[in-house]
C-alpha cells in the first residue's frame, strides 16, 4: 500500500491508500527525491516538475513527442538535471522509466499494463540486463497514461496483438544501456578514472583497482549526466538475465493478498456505483421508480445516465457495493426497446448460412474450376464450421474509479488502452485528454476486454461522475460491474460461420479451395478501421486463412453482417476460429490422402523453417510415431502461427461418453529469443487451457429475443482445474528479436484435440464448442 | 453490532445482518485481499475459512458468522500450512493476473488441512471448485503437491 499521489494537481488526499501500481508517480517521486536532494518527502512542486522531466507529459498535447521532449529538457535543466540530446524522444529517456533509490533499489516503470502476461517482469529484465542491475533489487510499476509510454509503433499507449515484447525489445534495452552509460560517466568523475576503464556488474560500477560504487550512491549524479543519444547494446551471447527463467516480481504479493487491483482502490468519501443496464443492447430507460431502491440503507441516489451506443441506464450510488447491489433488484424500470434488433442465435446461424451462399467481399482470388465442370475431382470436402459468441470474463469484474472535479479528473482503471480511455473520458467530461490523469491499475485478467475502442465501461463511470458533479455532488465514485453485467454486457468474440469447399486429388494435392467466412467486423466503425480493414474485409477476421503458411490456392470471400451485439477481440482474435478450420482441414486432407498428418504438414510447410522447427520439436519430444499409446488413445497434431510466433501441439486424447479427455500436451514454440522462458511456459499453459475451454459444452453466449441467455459462470462455462492437461513445453532456441507470446498458445489446441477425436471416432468436429 | 473473530482479533461491525462477509471485509474493513468474482459462490475468488472450514464469503451473511473465527488470505501465512502453500505458490511461479489466487490458496490450505497427502485425483476434485481465467491450473496442481511434500 502506498499513497495515491498521482492527482493531476499533485494534491495529496489525506491518508489515502490505493493500489500500488497507481504510481509510476513513485518512480518520478524517487527521481524527484534524488534531483531535489530530498531523501524522504516529496514536495508537490518538485513532483510536478519531475513528472514533466520524466516525460509523463501531463500537459503535452497534439504536438506530442517534440513538445514533451522540450518540456523534459527545460524542466530537467531547471532541476539541474540531464541535458537531453536533440531528437531523443520521450520514450527513449531513462528518467521516464527508471528510478534508483539511495538503497540501490531500481524501480522500472513500464508503459504496459500487466494483467497476467508477465511484462511486469520481462520488461524490467530488458532494462536490468543492459544496466547490469542487481536483479534482487529490481521492482516494477505500471505507468499512468503519458506521452513517454505510448507504444513506439502504435503511437498510443496500449497492450494488444501480443506486441509488448516485440515493440519494447529495443526500446527498454536502450533505456537500460543509456542509464548504464550515465552511471559510468558519474562514477568516472567520482573515481577519477576514465569511463572506458570502468566496468559494471550487479548494481555497481567497478574500477580496475577494485574500487566500486553502488548504483544507489551514484544515482543522483548519474541522472544529471547527459543522456547519450546512441548506445551499444549487448550481443545475445553476453546476456546474463535475458533468456533465463525468472519468477514473476509480483509472485509474493499476489500469493498473499497484498497486490491491489483496480477494484481495490480506497479513497476518502468513495461511493460505489452498480449499474442497471438495458436487457437488449441499445435499450433506453422509458421511466423508472427508484423509491424502493432508495429505501435500502446506504443507497444515496439512482441516476439515469447515457450509455455507449445511444443506450441509457441507471446508476445506483451507495456507500458500498452490497447496498447498491441489493437496491438494483428493487428499482422498477420500463425500457424503451422500440426498433431494436432482437438477435436470436438460432435465426442468426440460418442468416449467416444464407449469406455464405451469396457473393461476398473478395479477399483473395484463386482458380475454382476444379470445383465444377464435367470432370469431378477425385476428392471433395464440403464443410461448414460454426463458432459462437464468447465472453472474455476476466476474473476481476470490470470496474473504474473516477474523481471528477469540474476542470480535471483522475481515473484509476485496469486499462489496456490508456490513450483511448483517457480521451474517451475527457470527451464525456468536456475536458482535454491532458486534464485527465489515468492511473493504470494491475488488472485481474483482460483477454482483450480492457481494450475497447468505445471505452464502454469507462464512459459509464464518467457519465455517472458528470451527472453527480452537475447535481453538486462531490467525491470519487467506483463503478463495479457485477459478473452478470459482464457476461451480458456484449463486446464478445463474434459468432462466425465458415463455409469451405475443397477439390483434391486424393493424394494430398489441393486442386481448388473456396472459403467463405461470415462474421461481424470487430473494427469497422472504430478508429482502428483504417488500419485493419482493407477493401471491405476486416483483417482481424481473416487472419490465419488469408495469411496461411500453407500453399493452398484459397479463394477467400467474407461477409460482415451488422448485428445488434457489440463485438471485440478475444485472446488471439481471428485465430480463435481460423486455426481451427485450417488445422482440421489439413488433417482431413492428410487422412484422405493416406498421408501421416505430420509428414503432410512438413511437406506443405517446407518453406517455413520456424513452423517446421516448432512442429519437429513437439513431435520429437512427444514420442509421436515412436511411442505406442495405450488402447483408446490417439494423437492429434496442430501447428499455427499467430502474432509472428509459431506454436505446435501434439496431444494425447481419449474419448469418454463422447467427450474428449485430454491427457497430455507436448508443445513446440518458436517465439525467436525467449526473454523469460518461465513466463513463456506460463503463457502457453494458460492459453491452451483457455483454448480447451472453447471446446467445452456451455462455452458459448447465446441470445433469444435480443436477450443474452447466460448470466454468470454457472451457465457460461469456463475450463476448470480438472480440464487442464499435463503440459510438456519446449522452446526452439533462437537469438532473433522476440515475437508475440500472450495469445499464440490459444489457437492450435482445439484443432489438435478435434484431430485426435477424428482419429478415434472417424467423425469430424465442425464446431466450437464440440457438439454434445 | 455483530461480533466475530477476524484473523485472531475480536471485530465488531455495524452493518445489516444480510451483508455478505465479502463486503464487510472489503468495504467496511478495507481488507481487499479477498476478491469478488461472481457473487454466487461459483468461482471461489472470495474463499475464506470460517472456524477452519472454507466458505464462499460472497454468499455468507455476516450475521451467520457471529461469534465465529474468520480467517482470510491476509493472515493465512501465519499458519504453518498456509505459509507452506504460499511458499509453494511463489516457488512454482503460479500467479498470472493473480486475482483468483487468494481464493485458490485458501482452498488449497483447506484441502491440505483435511488431506495432508492428496492424490492427483484429490487435488483435481478439490481445486476444480476454484476458477482461474488465466488457466494457471497446471502450476496450481504442482504447487499443491509440492506444499504437501514440504509439510510431510
Amino acid at each position: 500500500m502506498r499513497p495515491v499521489f498521482q492527482y493531476l494537481n499533485g494534491e495529496l488526499p489525506q491518508a489515502v491508500e490505493a493500489g500500488g501500481p497507481a504510481s509510476a508517480a513513485s518512480a518520478a517521486a524517487a527521481a524527484a527525491s534524488i534531483a531535489a536532494g530530498d531523501a524522504g518527502g516529496l514536495g508537490r512542486r518538485v513532483f510536478l516538475k519531475m513528472s514533466l522531466a520524466s516525460g509523463f507529459a501531463l500537459y503535452a498535447t497534439g504536438a506530442g513527442a517534440q513538445e514533451a521532449a522540450g518540456s523534459a529538457a527545460s524542466a530537467a535543466s531547471a532541476a539541474g538535471a540531464a541535458a537531453v540530446p536533440e531528437g531523443l524522444k520521450p520514450f527513449q529517456q531513462p528518467s521516464a522509466f527508471v528510478a534508483i533509490g539511495a538503497d540501490g533499489v531500481v524501480t522500472v516503470t513500464i508503459g504496459k499494463i500487466d494483467f497476467g502476461q508477465g511484462v511486469q517482469t520481462a520488461l524490467p529484465m530488458l532494462v536490468a540486463e543492459e544496466m547490469d542491475a542487481d536483479w534482487s533489487k529490481v521492482r516494477c510499476e505500471l505507468a499512468p497514461a503519458g506521452e513517454a509510454y505510448k507504444d513506439p509503433f502504435f503511437h498510443i499507449q496500449m497492450v494488444g496483438g501480443s506486441t509488448s515484447m516485440k515493440a519494447s525489445w529495443q526500446q527498454y534495452r536502450e533505456i537500460g544501456a543509456r542509464l548504464r552509460a550515465m552511471l559510468v560517466a558519474a562514477a568516472a568523475k567520482q573515481l577519477n578514472t576514465p569511463a572506458a576503464q570502468l566496468r559494471t556488474e550487479s548494481g555497481s560500477v567497478v574500477a580496475p583497482d577494485g574500487r566500486r560504487l553502488g548504483y544507489g550512491v551514484l544515482a543522483q549524479a548519474a541522472f544529471a549526466e547527459p543522456v547519450p543519444a546512441t548506445v551499444q547494446l549487448k550481443e545475445p551471447s553476453q546476456f546474463k538475465l535475458i533468456g533465463k527463467p525468472m519468477n514473476r516480481l509480483d509472485a509474493r504479493a499476489k500469493s498473499t493478498g497484498r497486490q491491489d487491483f483496480g477494484i481495490d482502490v480506497k479513497l476518502p468519501d468513495l461511493r460505489t456505483v452498480v449499474m442497471v443496464h438495458p436487457p437488449v443492447f441499445g435499450g433506453k430507460v422509458a421511466k423508472f421508480d427508484p423509491a424502493a431502491a432508495l429505501a435500502v440503507p446506504g443507497v444515496e441516489e439512482v441516476i439515469q445516465v447515457p450509455l455507449s451506443g445511444g443506450a441509457s441506464g441507471l446508476a445506483i450510488v451507495a456507500n458500498g457495493f452490497w447496498p447498491a447491489r441489493k437496491a438494483r433488484e428493487l428499482v422498477k424500470v420500463d425500457w424503451d426497446l422500440d426498433g431494436l434488433e432482437r438477435v436470436d442465435s438460432a435465426a442468426q446461424l440460418a442468416q449467416f448460412r444464407a449469406l455464405a451462399k451469396q457473393p461476398g467481399v473478395s479477399v483473395q482470388k484463386a482458380d475454382l474450376s476444379a470445383l465444377g465442370g464435367a470432370k469431378p475431382a477425385p476428392g471433395r470436402i464440403t464443410a461448414e464450421y460454426t463458432f459462437p459468441y464468447l465472453a472474455h470474463t476476466p476474473m476481476e469484474p470490470l470496474n473504474c474509479t473516477i474523481d471528477f472535479r469540474g476542470d480535471r479528473c483522475t481515473v484509476w482503471v485496469g486499462s489496456q488502452f490508456q490513450t483511448v480511455d483517457q480521451a474517451q473520458v475527457a470527451g464525456v467530461l468536456g475536458l482535454k485528454p491532458e486534464q485527465v490523469v489515468l492511473n493504470t491499475m494491475t488488472a485481474g485478467g483482460g483477454f482483450g476486454r480492457r481494450a475497447t475502442p468505445s471505452s464502454d465501461y469507462l464512459v459509464e463511470a464518467a457519465q455517472v461522475a458528470k451527472a453527480r458533479h452537475a447535481a453538486g455532488k462531490r467525491g470519487p465514485v467506483k463503478m463495479i460491474w457485477t459478473r452478470e453485467d459482464d457476461v451480458r454486457g456484449g463486446y464478445y468474440r463474434p459468432t462466425h460461420l465458415h463455409s469451405v469447399e475443397i477439390a483434391h486429388d486424393g493424394k494430398g494435392g489441393v486442386l481448388a479451395w473456396k472459403h467463405v467466412i461470415v462474421g461481424q467486423s470487430i473494427t469497422m466503425g472504430t478508429p482502428f478501421e483504417g488500419f485493419l480493414v482493407k477493401n471491405g474485409a476486416d483483417g482481424t477476421m481473416t487472419e490465419g486463412v488469408a495469411e496461411s503458411a500453407y500453399p493452398f490456392p484459397i479463394a477467400l470471400e467474407v461477409h460482415h453482417p451488422k448485428v445488434n451485439v457489440p463485438v471485440l477481440w478475444w485472446r488471439s482474435v481471428g485465430h480463435t476460429h481460423t486455426a481451427f478450420v485450417m488445422e482440421t482441414l489439413v488433417d482431413e486432407l492428410a487422412r484422405a490422402g493416406k498421408i501421416d498428418p505430420v509428414a503432410y504438414r512438413r511437406q506443405l510447410l517446407a518453406k517455413h523453417a520456424r513452423h517446421i522447427a516448432a512442429l519437429d520439436l513437439a513431435v520429437e519430444k512427444s514420442g509421436y510415431g515412436k511411442t505406442v499409446l495405450p488402447k483408446g488413445r490417439a494423437w492429434g497434431v496442430a501447428v499455427h502461427e499467430s502474432f509472428n510466433t509459431v506454436v505446435a501441439y501434439v496431444v494425447e486424447v481419449s474419448v469418454k461418453d463422447g467427450r474428449p479427455v485430454l491427457h497430455k500436451v507436448t508443445a513446440g514454440v518458436h517465439c525467436n529469443l525467449a526473454v523469460n522462458p518461465r513466463t513463456i511456459e506460463a503463457q502457453v499453459q494458460g492459453a491452451l487451457v483457455m483454448g480447451v475451454g472453447m471446446t467445452l459444452p456451455g462455452a458459448e453466449i447465446t441470445l433469444k429475443d435480443g436477450v443474452v441467455e447466460q448470466g454468470n459462470w454457472n451457465d457460461y462455462r469456463l475450463p476448470i482445474h480438472v480440464d487442464a492437461p499435463k503440459v510438456d513445453l519446449h522452446i526452439v532456441p533462437s537469438a532473433e528479436p522476440p515475437t508475440g507470446m500472450g495469445e499464440c498458445g490459444v489457437p492450435p489446441i482445439a484443432p489438435a484435440m478435434a484431430n485426435a477425436m477424428a482419429a478415434l471416432t472417424g467423425k469430424r468436429v465442425r464446431s466450437l464448442p464440440f457438439p454434445v | 453490532m455483530i461480533s466475530f473473530r477476524l484473523n485472531g482479533q475480536m471485530q465488531q461491525v455495524d452493518v445489516p445482518g444480510d451483508t455478505p462477509v465479502l463486503w464487510v471485509l472489503r468495504d467496511t474493513l478495507g481488507m481487499t485481499g479477498t476478491k469478488f468474482g461472481c457473487g454466487i459462490a461459483v468461482c471461489g475468488a472470495c474463499t475464506v475459512h470460517i472456524d477452519g472450514e472454507q466458505r464462499r464469503a460472497c454468499v455468507t451473511p455476516i450475521e451467520s458468522v457471529a461469534g465465529q473465527q474468520v480467517t482470510t488470505i491476509e493472515a493465512i501465512g501465519g499458519d504453518r500450512i498456509g505459509l507452506a502453500v504460499q511458499d509453494a505458490w511463489v516457488k512454482h511461479d503460479v500467479v498470472q493476473c493473480g486475482y483468483c489466487q487468494s481464493g485458490q490458496i485458501m482452498a488449497a490450505v483447506a484441502l491440505l488441512k483435511t488431506n495432508p497427502k492428496p492424490s492427483d485425483a484429490d487435488i483435481d476434485a478439490a481445486m476444480s471448485a476454484n476458477l482461474c481465467r488465466c488457466g494457471t491450473y497446471v502450476r496450481i496442481h504442482a504447487a499443491v503437491k509440492d506444499a504437501a511434500s514440504a509439510l510431510a
